[in-house]
């Protein structure tokens, strides 16, 4: 229709910002229902998410894992697929760095263990989003429902080879034995204090700076290559891609290798980063809650950045909220990424139809 | 041997009972239209407010109204977004169960402060087993002593209730005009525009039935199965029944089946925690407990026959023509 | 005496576009009234508001001297108005019986209204001649019976006045022919029938009065009797028409391309393209005629590679095509290939893409686009920019989203993009459709001058007129089938039209019944 009469700013800017506002509206009123001032709330996020430099730390730490996912989320959803599996890929992308990692940490170094975790996180994301993807492609099965099922299926497979395979002899504990340090990924603290540098000891590593390189590529390889090309068409128009040639099958998935490879670097940052041992459930919704950093983000590099740390912030705050307000529990973040979820995307025509409306009526008047 | 099977039978009708609830739920949502992963966040909503309702008023059945208000209301939120604003059923859905598995804490926490929990229910807030006449008379009469004494009798109401829901929902769906109407808006939502049907009503009114059947599943959980809520008790609940519902068919026998089977299944991996089977070893748990998803995916990919969903589903309704 | 129908001052606006203006109509009870217009004149919407789809900006409607509000399908129902969709309302799955009582069940439980549709449906079924099996599954209906379900629908709620909306365009002349019986009877009975279509022949052959539509304006009304194909012809488009092209002999050299034998079959099994020959050589038009929807779609698909062949083979650049061997939809562009097809909506383009964008659609590995790693978008804007000024594309903007030029501006770019090429052969399919007037004629001197530069060109269309305007051989396309092949010279629609039908060369009798079913 008459989009052309829409400035650009309307929708690239003021529609994303006034459904994430509306979010936080509602979130303020739960706070409110619960007889806590939203505000004041507000106040200890913002300090505790960006406030103090370990604060900000941690923010761009769960931001990493959001960076991963939300990619992942978006490189699916740019083909027309909704992966809404991000959750077992993570998982599965864990245990490939898990077993690089405690198969290797006593005899290699850092610099070959770590291109080797990538590549393992990488592969076993991929063949988790591969699966779905060929069955998609190939079979005529709904990705949805394969990608639902396949969260479950990698999460009894992760709680049984952990329990009977790969948990620490004589320990309750389901987890591996702690990897050798050649085998941790360098915090970035760290990294930084020979230059000079202070940040503050906190969970961030070189994930972080992994994760901006992968935004790098996916930007590269949506936008300016070929293969984004069919990617991109194989989304927006299914009929129009095989008119074109383009082997609709192969593109669908080779999109869910790479969604899933994504994925599966939240390996990286949990299991090699911060927990240097192979445990069960440490993808903690980050899988999910992709979909809505993918989502705010507009399904853009830079737009999942922005939202990865908006929603790095809301973990790392809502942590430092629960503490100051006990009333409070942490939760509140799950239910504004819900929130977020439904404005910006279930809800996303409400308010667009309108404020497009007005526009064009403005210019045709 | 024969008392392990009552036993376990007995089990299947336990741990189904929610099941066949949430997937007729979605039986009415989807073959309206509407694809509805927001089982799960439904039964979670309705296992609290149910739970929370019946602690505070001592009622039980004061607690499932709460929750199936809770339920209902959730649906009412997806068929905002997917009916009245044509928003993506797979999004919403996804947004609802994150809402509810933040929200049902949050509230907890505030309400009860016992670390996302609610008071255990005991007495009159809870739904307690209904023993059958002459069960204790009848126990010792061979096999169908057990059969009437153990596995039929010594059930709460919700479980009659939700196998009643299946001659229900055959004769709704396939026998009333309501049934018509919602089987055609799953099909050709503009053949029933065209007829002079509100297809958002028609959708709207599946929704409800939707949430009241999820809120009957969750206040089960909560009020029957369990006593109280715990932090994501529904456990995946409401993604196995849209497995059950998918692997049924959309139909409502077959989906019944389905719904027996999986929870046969969970009662088998119970059962089979630790044993050894001769000359295979011991089975483990987990590989029974994910036949479900694995039969599912197999079932969608066709390798076990084919499941073709209600033609419309998914597909927000647009008054235009093509 | 009121008229059954009479539509006061009917306007209508979406956004810019004011679709229907001030539209005026009366339709005494009983006739047949046409309404004809081009694509895009504003039929369709005017029915819509008429049958409560749409709400009228301003104006109203009485039928049988009364004012009516219609809101909604049900008002327009309760009023006695029924409507036949171009494409059917039916549910597929559900029996004729079903789809029939849909909406008016006649209580809460089926059982009584069932019973009851069923005495009701035999009762109109012997009344009007519209025999049908009331059990038989929809979707396992031909086409012909299919649309008779959607009559028996209208008139089971009691419609007095009904609107047929391109009632023929899927239906092969003998259908329609039957059609046209069937709305006569029900003129007998005192049924007022609106037809919307933009076929002369129909016009001319069944409607007592008709009134002609042109850009969202009811620009004349005229008795039947009284007025001429030409005059018609010439109100619908505003100027007179243009049904030749200049073009001198064609001069055929080698075959480019020949199949045999093609055959291809649906998802479903159906054989939908069934054992099709063919030749095209250098230098010449080859016409497809046919009825919508008789295997044309299918074979441009077959032979531009976008769905394999199931039996026989095509000989195209030195190169043998077969089930065993196909090519896809790329490599038969690099054998030099060019498609145009049907639909550039669904198929030619990405709507969402910008033009440069969309203007490299099958040619995007081209070298000419491509560095070693990254797409080259300088060199994909330059030469967008280069064929917008050559081909007259407005706004020459190739920024601009796809979706927000116009049709012809949008064919445009498609014919641009794949003439362009320089292929040997081209597909083209419909040119014209959604197209206006001006650059229809731009678009046919296009096909002719790639003609004459020694191409060969295989042109489908729907419009016998341009069909036999621009093609120097026509072969004619029946259920998926190849049932005629003759020099355009010897072409007129009346030996066309009876092609089409596959009645040329077999009784009339007994092809009713087989119809396009099969």
């Amino acid at each position: 229709m008459s989009q052309a009469k829409v400035p650009a700013w309307v929708n690239l800017a003021l529609i994303p910002f006034l459904n994430v506002f509306l979010a936080f509206l509602v979130s303020g009123l739960v706070i409110l229902a619960i007889g806590e001032n939203p505000l004041e709330a507000a106040g200890y996020l913002i300090y505790g998410a960006f406030g103090y430099d370990e604060g900000i730390g941690y923010t761009l730490y769960y931001a990493t894992n959001l960076i991963f996912t939300g990619l992942a989320v978006s490189v699916a959803f740019k083909g027309g697929l909704f992966n809404i599996g991000g959750e077992g890929q993570a998982y599965i992308g864990g245990l490939g760095v898990g077993l690089i990692c405690l198969s290797l940490d006593n005899t290699m170094p850092l610099y070959v263990i770590a291109p080797l975790a990538i590549l393992g996180a990488a592969a076993f994301g991929a063949a988790w989003g591969y699966i779905p993807g060929y069955l998609q492609a190939r079979r005529g099965s709904h990705i949805v429902i394969t990608t639902i099922m396949f969260n479950f299926i990698a999460s009894s497979l992760m709680v049984y080879l952990i329990v009977n395979w790969l948990k620490e002899d004589g320990r309750m504990a389901p987890n591996s034995r702690t990897f050798e340090e050649n085998a941790w990924l360098p915090y970035l603290h760290e990294v930084l204090s020979p230059l000079g540098i202070d940040i503050g000891s906190s969970p961030l590593n070189l994930a972080f700076i992994w994760a901006l390189l992968c935004c790098v590529f996916v930007w590269g390889l949506i936008w300016h290559t070929r293969w984004g090309y069919q990617l991109r068409t194989l989304g927006t128009n299914p009929t129009a891609a095989r008119y074109a040639g383009i082997d609709t099958a192969k593109v669908t998935i080779w999109a869910m290798l790479i969604s899933g490879g994504l994925a599966g670097f939240v390996g990286l940052n949990e299991i090699m980063g911060v927990n240097h041992s192979l445990l069960l459930n440490f993808t903690a919704g980050y899988g999910f809650a992709g979909i809505a950093v993918a989502l705010m983000g507009r399904n853009h590099p830079i737009g999942i950045i922005l939202a990865a740390i908006l929603f790095g912030a809301l973990y790392q705050g809502g942590a430092e909220l629960a503490f100051e307000i006990p009333s409070i529990t942490p939760e509140i973040v799950v239910v504004i990424q819900g929130l977020v979820i439904l404005f910006s995307g279930a809800l996303e025509h409400m308010l667009k139809d309108r404020i497009e409306g007005f526009f064009i009526r403005k210019a045709v008047a | 041997m024969f008392e392990t099977l009552i036993l376990m039978l007995d089990a299947t009708m336990r741990v189904s009972t929610p099941l066949i609830l949430a997937a007729l739920a979605g039986l009415y949502s989807e073959r309206a239209g509407i694809v509805d992963i927001g089982l799960e966040g439904k039964i979670l909503g309705s296992a609290f407010a149910a739970a929370a309702g019946a602690a505070v008023f001592g009622s039980a059945w004061i607690g499932l109204c709460l929750g199936i208000l809770a339920s209902v209301s959730l649906a009412m939120i997806h068929g905002f977004a997917c009916i009245t604003h044509r928003g993506d059923h797979i999004v919403s859905g996804v947004a609802i169960n994150t809402i509810v598995a933040g929200l049902t804490v949050t509230l907890s926490m505030y309400w009860f402060g016992m670390g996302g929990q609610t008071p255990a229910l005991s007495g009159d807030a809870r739904f307690l087993d209904i023993t059958f006449p002459f069960a204790d008379a009848l126990q010792d009469v061979p096999v169908i002593g057990a059969i009437y004494s153990n596995l039929l009798s010594g059930h709460n109401i919700l479980v009659y209730l939700a196998f009643a829901m299946v001659p229900l929902t055959y004769w709704v769906v396939y026998k009333t005009r309501f049934g018509l109407r919602l089987r055609a808006v799953g099909e050709n939502p503009h053949a029933v525009d065209t007829a002079g049907i509100s297809v958002a009503f028609i959708r709207y009114r599946a929704l409800i039935v939707c949430g009241i059947l999820c809120g009957l599943a969750g206040a089960y959980l909560s009020t029957a199965h369990n006593a109280g809520f715990l932090k994501d008790m529904s456990a995946g609940k409401g993604y196995m029944a849209l497995a059950a519902l998918i692997f049924g068919k959309w139909r409502p026998v077959p989906v019944l089946l389905a719904c027996l089977l999986f929870g046969f299944l969970d009662a088998v991996a119970v059962r089979m925690q630790g044993v050894e089977i001769p000359g295979i070893g011991q089975v483990p748990v987990q590989a029974i407990e994910v036949l479900p998803y694995v039969l599912t995916v197999l079932l969608l990919a066709g390798f076990i026959g084919k499941a073709v969903g209600p033609k419309a589903i998914g597909r927000p309704y647009v008054k235009e023509r093509a | 005496m009121p008229y059954a129908i009479e539509l006061r001052d009917i306007s209508k606006r979406f956004g810019a576009v004011q679709a229907n203006k001030d539209i005026c109509l009366q339709v005494p009870a009983g006739t047949i009234h046409g309404i004809i217009g081009e694509n895009g004149a504003g039929k369709s919407t005017l029915m819509s508001i008429i049958y409560g789809f749409y709400e009228a900006d301003t104006g109203h409607i009485e039928v049988d001297g009364k004012r009516v509000e219609i809101r909604n399908s049900q008002d327009a129902i309760t009023a006695g108005i029924g409507m036949v969709h171009q494409h059917f309302m039916l549910v597929d799955t559900f029996s004729v019986l079903e789809n029939v009582i849909l909406g008016a069940e006649g209580g809460a439980l089926l059982k009584g209204g069932v019973a009851a549709a069923r005495v009701e449906l035999q009762r109109l079924a012997n009344e009007y001649s519209l025999d049908i099996d009331v059990d038989a599954i929809v979707e396992e209906l031909p086409v012909g019976l299919q649309q008779r379900v959607e009559i028996l629908k209208a008139l089971y709620r009691g419609a007095r006045i009904l609107i047929l909306d391109e009632p023929t365009g899927v239906l092969t002349p003998q259908e329609a022919d039957h059609l046209f019986r069937i709305l006569k009877a029900l003129k007998d009975q005192g049924v007022t029938i609106l037809l919307i279509t933009h076929k002369l022949r129909e016009i001319m052959a069944s409607t007592d009065n008709v009134s002609v539509m042109r850009q969202g304006e009811m620009v004349a009304h005229r008795e039947t009797a009284h007025t001429s194909k030409e005059e018609l012809a010439e109100l619908m488009v505003g100027k007179k028409v243009r049904l030749t092209v200049d073009k001198d002999d064609a001069k055929p050299q080698d075959v480019l391309l020949s199949a045999q034998n093609l055959s291809q079959f649906d998802s479903q099994g159906v054989k939908r393209l069934k054992n099709v020959s063919l030749t095209l050589r250098a230098g010449e038009i080859l016409g497809i005629a046919g009825v919508s929807g008789n295997g044309q779609s299918e074979l441009l698909n077959v032979l531009s590679g976008i769905t394999p062949m199931d039996e026989g083979e095509i000989h195209f650049a030195g190169q043998v095509i077969n089930a065993k061997s196909p090519r896809d939809a790329a490599q038969m562009r690099d054998l030099k290939m060019a498609h145009v097809p049907e639909d550039r909506h669904k198929m030619g383009l990405v709507t969402g893409f910008e033009a440069y964008e969309a203007a490299v659609l099958g040619y995007h590995n081209s070298l000419a686009y491509n560095g070693k790693i990254l797409m080259n978008r300088k060199a994909m804007l330059d030469e967008c920019n280069e064929r917008m000024a050559a081909w007259d594309v407005r706004p020459p903007n190739p920024h601009l989203k796809t979706a927000n030029f116009s049709g012809g501006n949008q064919q445009k770019i498609v014919i641009a993009r794949e003439v362009e090429q320089n292929p040997e052969v081209l597909l083209i399919g419909q040119p014209t459709r959604g197209v206006d007037i001006g650059a229809i004629e731009n678009i046919h001197e296009q096909i002719v001058k790639l003609r004459d530069a020694g191409k060969g060109i295989l042109l489908v269309s729907v419009e016998l007129d341009e069909i036999m305007a621009l093609s120097d051989r026509i072969v004619v396309m029946f259920d998926g089938a190849v049932v005629g092949e003759l020099d355009a010279k010897d072409a007129d629609e009346r030996t066309l039209g009876l092609m089409m039908a596959n009645a040329h060369n077999k009784e009339q009798e007994g092809e009713e019944q087989e119809g396009v079913s099969a």
